[in-house]
């Protein structure tokens, strides 16, 4: 079962005065369970549209939207998908600790219970110490990672993410992608993110999926590079980044390698390797070609 | 994430109190209480323009437990005036974002009311609830407040932001948790501010209705009185104690909304 | 609102604040003759206070007698007959002139200050403590003293007019909000705008009159607002406490003490001073049109 399956999904807003805006139009896409799929496009190509949609935050005007084999508002009933935008969104008047544990509060499970998982998720994204601090206390990075943990409360089979490292700075921005990496390696989920930074797309997913503008369609599927746990840069097929010792003698399959975890000089290894170069030039031609 | 700083709408921003920021308002303060007395002095300026601040510190030596007595009662009223009327503020401003059609009768209403005289209702009040009663001041001082109080409220639970509104539907949060989780606790700030602002106004409000008529036991009318039986310095202590108890409310409310809406400093890692 | 049929829905959503703020007021009158079929004549106190209103028709008069006594004689029986009705637009308009006049005193006032406050960081810092401090502190409490002035003084040789008492009052009243909007407003622009300005070598009064004065419109129109209905109440206060003739603040008095024969009259001044100050706010809402270019400079 697909974490996420759009058929012949179209999306028309009515603005009235200037008349039907084709905001999406014939979008077929499938994300695997596990799978890391990037949307990227200019402007008003209709991504963040489709994550919506997928989110069931807008009806889609036609087609289907089936979310781990429910419809996309069952999906949002049942939790079945962890959100996180932009803007982190925490609420000032919580506590950090407070914020993460908002989706089990909204959802009535008991204060010990949802304590000790908050305090879980924010371990996991680093910021254990500051679980008693305002979010206005924390840099707009940290926030973002408050807003990650929140989104992972309700352990998730499915992220969807809308240019969450949109407002960070570069240095911050690569720090918190190799984060989500490791993250989405941890928990197994699938994550649908919406971007418009090429080398992001590119590090962080499995494939990237590029659109075009008016209508917003999707021109071209590319391979990203992703890196996965324990595989290091040479386990997918990636070599140059790392001298040879560093790797193990005997290649190993990926599942071979318990309990590793994702190094952030596995993403690093990626982002200098040749083939991130030769993928990060073949999306910008994607985008190039969707545009002309 | 800003929220906006509503808690610096009217007094700035905030600042440290340094010397700096200090001195000049005090040094202008002195020099112009300095200046005023010689210049009432020497150019004798008749007093019932001006008297010296000599003499009406003088009076408010004098007179200082019937200032005092005149002072809690006007100070009783705007209190009591106050807290109805920003109960009623609020719980208005909640029926109104709950419910569309009292949010469309309710704000004409407010808004004319903003604009209108509201003081202009003592004399009527004052008849319908009897001259012997503090009812008809307190009446007056309660509607004077409903009106900033509904508005700022009413404000404040408007101010959703999108990101917030998109994140409780996608958590599939009821219309009740939302107002729990978010519209009730982003529009305390605004609340805040409400009252606020509404605290000074009550005062104003309290010492204006015994324009009017009345009950004659308040500051108000120990001016008009004073000043009607030409005792002019005398009028002005009474003045000085309005102003002090203006200040006094308006602190406190400034108090009660840095207490609620205090944030902490940023803390970077 | 992403609805077909939007030329109906458009035309209903423009008549509908109309609509609805006549059924308020309608609502207002008829929760008025409500409680006075309901409420006893003597109203309802607990414990010695009242705390239901006298519904008598000496205390709430019904809402068409008072609309009826509009079109009475002022003084009955007497050879010039002028209809309560004229009497109160009369004074409303009287007093119209004394508010707009210390609104537009104040108002000139409080921008030349906020100028010269935007202009010199240290007046500002010795000023403006006092000058929000006034905002809060009962300043109409002075109104009964500036009332003395009536007759005493001459100005330019000219005596000292009681109305002139009300609109310096009211000027009074005005100025403090706008010079506070105002300074606000003046030094809205962001740095990087200032910069602007000074990179291309513009002066003070180029910075403020191309950038500074169009950035303070959005706050002027709302201090204006509050200025306006001061200014409104401080005629009105001020003409109660000289015991200036001719406006409706004295009228209103006058038919209060009146009130014991023939209750409905106060009720006519009082809605007289209420449209009053509606036409005073309307008059801020022309200036906000007049400068509706401007308001969406303020960031």
């Amino acid at each position: 079962m697909n974490a996420v399956e759009l058929t012949g999904v179209g999306k028309t807003f009515d603005t009235g005065a200037r008349g039907p805006v084709h905001a999406l139009s014939g979008i077929e896409l499938r994300v695997e369970p596990g799978e890391f799929v990037s949307l990227i496009g200019p402007s008003g190509c209709g991504k963040s549209t489709l994550l919506r949609v997928v989110a069931d935050l807008e009806q889609p005007s036609c087609g289907s939207v089936v979310v781990g084999g429910k419809s996309a508002r069952q999906a949002r009933l049942d939790q079945d998908y962890g959100i996180a935008f932009q803007q982190a969104g925490l609420l000032e008047w919580r506590t950090v600790v407070a914020n993460v544990e908002l989706p089990l509060h909204v959802h009535g499970v008991a204060k010990a219970e949802r304590r000790a998982r908050a305090a879980e998720l924010l371990a996991l994204v680093g910021l254990a110490e500051f679980a008693a601090l305002r979010p206005s206390q924390l840099s707009g990075g940290m926030q973002q990672r408050v807003a990650i943990a929140r989104s992972l409360a309700t352990r998730p089979k499915l992220l969807l993410m809308d240019e969450p490292f949109g407002a960070l700075d570069e240095m911050t921005r690569e720090r918190m992608q190799a984060e989500l990496l490791r993250i989405a390696d941890e928990t197994g989920a699938a994550v649908l993110f919406v971007t418009h930074s090429i080398p992001e797309a590119v590090v962080l997913s499995d494939r990237v999926v590029v659109m075009s503008p008016r209508p917003g369609r999707i021109t071209d599927v590319i391979d990203g590079r992703r890196p996965r746990s324990g595989s290091g840069p040479a386990g997918r097929g990636v070599d140059g980044a790392l001298p040879d010792s560093a790797l193990p003698d005997s290649a190993l399959p990926d599942s071979a390698l318990p309990d590793s975890v994702l190094a952030d000089e596995d993403v690093d290894g990626v982002r200098e390797s040749a083939e991130f170069f030769a993928a990060v030039t073949e999306v910008r031609e994607a985008l190039r070609k969707g545009s002309a | 994430m800003t929220r906006p700083t509503v808690a610096t709408a009217v007094a700035g921003p905030r600042r440290r109190p340094s010397l700096d920021r200090v001195w000049p308002p005090v040094a202008f303060g002195i020099l112009a209480l300095v200046l005023w007395e010689l210049v009432v002095t020497f150019s004798g300026v008749p007093a019932f323009l001006l008297p010296a601040p000599s003499a009406i510190a003088a009076q408010v030596v004098a007179a200082f437990p019937t200032i005092l007595a005149t002072a809690a009662v006007t100070g009783g009223n705007a209190l009591v005036g106050l807290v109805v009327g920003f109960v009623m503020g609020v719980g208005l401003a909640l029926l109104a974002a709950r419910s569309r059609i009292v949010s469309e009768l309710a704000t004409p209403l407010v808004s004319a009311a903003a604009a209108v005289p509201i003081v202009a209702l003592a004399p009527v009040f004052t008849t319908m609830f009897g001259s012997t009663t503090e009812v008809p001041r307190r009446l007056v001082v309660s509607v004077v407040v409903v009106v900033p109080v509904f508005v700022s409220t009413a404000r404040g639970l408007a101010q959703v932001t999108p990101v917030h509104h998109d994140l409780m539907t996608a958590l599939a949060a009821t219309p009740g948790q939302f107002a729990r989780f978010v519209r009730l606790p982003g529009a305390v700030p605004y609340i805040m501010t409400g009252l606020r602002l509404a605290a000074p106004a009550s005062v104003i409000a309290a010492i204006v209705a015994e324009y009017f008529g009345g009950l004659q036991n308040g500051l108000g009318s120990r001016i008009t009185s004073a000043a009607a039986n030409t005792a002019y310095a005398r009028a002005w202590a009474f003045v000085v104690a309005s102003i002090i108890l203006g200040l006094l409310f308006y602190l406190a409310g400034l108090l009660a909304e840095r207490i609620v809406t205090r944030t902490p400093t940023r803390r970077e890692p | 609102m992403r609805t077909t049929g939007r030329g109906t829905r458009a035309a209903r959503s423009r008549w509908r604040p109309a609509m609805t703020a006549v059924a308020a007021f309608v609502l207002l009158v008829v929760v008025w003759e409500l409680v006075k079929l309901v409420v006893p004549d003597d109203g309802v106190s607990i414990a010695g206070t009242r705390v239901l209103p006298r519904t008598s028709d000496a205390a709430m008069p019904h809402v068409w007698t008072v609309l009826g006594r509009l079109s009475d004689p002022e003084v009955a029986g007497a050879a010039q007959q002028r209809s309560i009705g004229a009497a109160v637009l009369s004074g409303a308009l009287f007093t119209l002139r004394l508010s707009l006049g210390g609104l537009l005193l104040g108002g000139v006032l409080g921008v030349l200050l906020a100028v010269v406050m935007q202009r010199s960081g240290l007046l500002e810092r010795a000023l403006l403590p006092y000058v929000v401090a006034s905002q809060t502190v009962p300043l109409i409490a002075i109104a009964p003293l500036v009332a003395g002035w009536g007759g005493k003084i001459a100005v330019f040789g000219q005596p000292w007019q009681p109305w002139a008492s009300v609109m310096v009052i009211a000027a009074y009243l005005a100025f403090f909000p706008i010079a506070v909007g105002m300074l606000r407003g003046l030094t809205s622009p962001r740095t990087a705008d200032v910069e602007l300005f000074g990179a291309l070598a513009c002066g003070w009064w180029t910075t403020l009159v191309r950038l500074r004065l169009p950035a303070s419109v959005p706050y002027l129109i709302p201090s204006a607002r509050l200025a306006a209905a001061a200014a409104v109440i401080g005629a009105i206060v001020a003409e109660i406490s000289t015991g200036t003739r001719g406006g409706i603040g004295r009228l209103i008095i006058e038919y209060a003490q009146a009130a014991t024969g023939d209750p409905a009259r106060v009720y006519t001044a009082i809605l007289g001073a209420a449209v009053l100050g509606l036409v005073a706010a309307w008059a801020v809402g022309l200036l906000d049109l007049a400068l509706r270019r401007y308001q969406g400079v303020a960031r």
